[in-house]
């Protein structure tokens, strides 16, 4: 009897159990990026830059070279490496509380350089790590652990990182996706490769925005996450292009 | 070989492009703007890296970044600036990256004064970033001296897979000298296996730079692998400059700037028969207690100059373990003592204390 390989893991990852809750689709994003990595064979020659938060031990789990940023510092940390090795692919991997909290400058003025790096953005409205509390991404009335009555408007309007980077001329390729089915997975893989196919032109900043489930900090059922990413993030967060300069843009001169 | 007159600031950067610095990191600020600007011109020269970031914060962490993937990183900064790195610098020490830290101090505490002044003196031996960890730190007293270090730095640096910071004062940054940056030096470039340079498929395995072990027993047993090196440093890094102690009844204990003051101080004493000498520190870290040892019985009164309230004046406490009179004269906020005012404090302990 023959057998038929239907479903072989990923070579962009190791072989470490990764260490997400039961449904957080911090999981999915790796698998995509790990696959993205391995098909566009870059697995060898990357440098990835781990950020604080849930996905702190992503230095385990993806199989390149891997180096661990303090909070909200890895667009900075990208740019020292990318900066001294231009002809290897140089990744960040961070939460919305280090993009868009206390890593707001640096994912900025990475952006703003242009630097030829690739950002994998996991929005999930709040802080997984430390246990549940608001982050700049929450949504209006969503309950967490520091806005236990649900964030009000005192508290900020929701930030919309793609957005809000697209005004920035240093810019290249933005996409929001979200990978709560499988045909939007799809479409978030999508993203994923022609993020690095934009590094790998030299065609500078590009980051992609994925809408993820945090079941445990917002005490939900693994489906009942899915739907609520859905239904409750979706219409504030858009999924789409937010910008695509690469037609544009020379490749990168900064070497 | 042939001097030439140089701003200290630019001597310093020079010196760095020698030392083998592949990038630097920074972000503008007084009394140190000289180094940066040179370098914005000059490292593209030599086919190096400058970046201006946007941020201390940020830029320590490019720092991090290129040095995690194997490069000779340099960065430089002032007071406040220094506060901001510490962070980054943190992280470099856990995860044992080489880099080298020029601050030419200023006046604080807050934004201070732009003026020289040497009250980072616990900021640069204790540190302010997180954690059991050490910078091995010089304090260079003229323009020849910082140079020398400098250029060596990096070396150093790389030996022990740790930051170095070189400390001076605005004095030394401000000022020009003639200094001579030819003498040849050994750059001992090493391969750095370690480093996560991205070059995985090469190597056959995964680099990882990092400096989180989440397991206390891992943890400790990383720290007392660093704390392995700080030894070393201690016991085979202390540097220092015995100036007239050979007679010396009273040592003047000065660093930096503050040692050039009291060359002149010395000279004015020694015209009028006082017996003084100095003891002056050229590492901060480790400091150079081995100084203290090598002083004479016929020292008997010590006396801390420095240009800040007291702060390296704990470190002569502990490095005299109480055997001799101790003095203490300082200044602070940028103002710089004249030699006539030293002068003046050692004549007082001479003619008040007892000092034959
Ligand atoms: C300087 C600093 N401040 C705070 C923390 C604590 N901290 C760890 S993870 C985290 C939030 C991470 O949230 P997010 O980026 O949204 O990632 P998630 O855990 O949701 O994936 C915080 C505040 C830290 N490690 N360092
Ligand atoms: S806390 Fe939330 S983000 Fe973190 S692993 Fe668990 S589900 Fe995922």
């Amino acid at each position: 009897m023959s057998t038929k390989v239907v479903y072989e893991p990923t070579k962009g990852l190791t072989d470490s159990p990764l260490s997400y809750c039961p449904g957080c689709t911090h999981g999915i994003i790796h698998k995509l990026v790990g696959e993205v990595l391995e098909e566009q064979n870059l697995i060898g020659e990357s440098i990835g830059v781990a950020s604080v938060g849930c996905s702190v031990m992503s230095y385990e789990f993806f199989n390149c070279d891997m180096q661990q940023a303090p909070h909200g510092r890895a667009p900075a940390v990208a740019t020292g490496i990318k900066r001294v090795k231009p002809n290897h692919t140089v990744f960040t991997y961070q939460g919305d509380g280090d993009l868009a909290s206390i890593g707001m400058a640096e994912v900025i003025h990475a952006a703003h350089r242009s630097e030829n790096i690739t950002i994998i953005f996991v929005n999930n409205a709040i802080y997984g790590m430390t246990g549940g509390q608001m982050a700049p991404t929450t949504l209006i009335g969503q309950k967490t652990t520091t806005s236990p009555r649900g964030r009000s408007l005192d508290q900020g309007m929701p930030l919309r990182i793609v957005e809000m980077l697209a005004t920035i001329p240093g810019a290249t390729y933005l996409e929001r996706v979200s990978v709560h089915d499988p045909k939007h997975i799809i479409k978030a893989k999508k993203a994923i490769h022609k993020a690095f196919e934009v590094q790998t032109n030299k065609q500078g900043f590009s980051l992609i925005e994925f809408i993820s489930t945090c079941p445990i900090g917002w005490g939900m059922t693994p489906n009942d996450s899915l739907e609520w990413a859905k239904n409750t993030m979706i219409p504030y967060y858009p999924l789409g292009v937010y910008k695509d300069t690469r037609e544009e843009r020379e490749p990168w001169i900064k070497e | 070989m042939a001097k030439v007159l140089m701003k200290g600031n630019e001597a310093m950067a020079l010196a760095a492009i020698k030392g083998g610095c592949d990038a630097f990191f920074g972000y503008p600020i007084t009394p140190q703007n000289e180094l940066p600007e040179y370098l914005s011109y000059h490292m593209q020269e030599h086919g190096k890296i400058f970046v201006q970031a946007e941020s201390e914060v940020a830029a320590i962490n490019m720092v991090y970044g290129a040095a995690g993937a194997g490069a000779r990183v340099l960065t430089s900064s002032s007071s406040p600036g220094i506060a901001l790195k510490q962070e980054g610098i943190s992280y470099m020490a856990g995860s044992e990256l080489p880099a080298v830290i020029i601050n030419v101090m200023r006046g604080g505490p807050g934004l201070g004064s732009i003026q020289p002044s040497q009250a980072d003196y616990n900021q640069v031996t204790r540190g302010g970033g997180n954690g059991d960890y050490h910078l091995l730190a010089y304090a260079p007293e003229s323009i020849q001296e910082a140079v020398d270090i400098i250029k060596d730095a990096f070396r150093v640096a790389d030996k022990y897979r740790n930051p170095v910071m070189v400390a001076i004062d605005g004095l030394i940054g401000q000022m020009m000298e003639p200094v001579d940056l030819d003498k040849p030096i050994d750059l001992d470039l090493q391969s750095k296996p370690w480093a996560a340079d991205g070059h995985g498929a090469k190597r056959g395995k995964n680099n990882k730079i990092l400096s989180l072990f989440l397991d206390t027993k891992d943890l400790e047993t990383h720290n007392l692998k660093l704390k392995v090196k700080y030894d070393q440093m201690v016991s085979e890094e202390q540097r220092y400059e015995l100036v007239q102690t050979d007679d010396a009844e009273l040592v003047i204990v000065a660093y930096g700037s503050m040692a050039r003051i009291a060359r002149s101080a010395i000279a004015m004493a020694r015209q009028k028969g006082y017996r003084v000498g100095m003891l002056r520190p050229i590492t901060l870290w480790p400091y150079p207690v081995q100084g203290f040892e090598a002083l004479a019985s016929n020292v008997t009164h010590l006396l801390t100059a420095e240009m800040s309230l007291g702060q390296m004046h704990q470190d002569v406490l502990i490095a005299n373990e109480g055997q001799r009179q101790t003095h203490w004269f300082g200044r602070t906020g940028g103002v710089v003592p004249s030699a006539d005012e030293l002068f003046d404090v050692i004549e007082n302990i001479i003619l008040k204390g007892g000092v034959a």
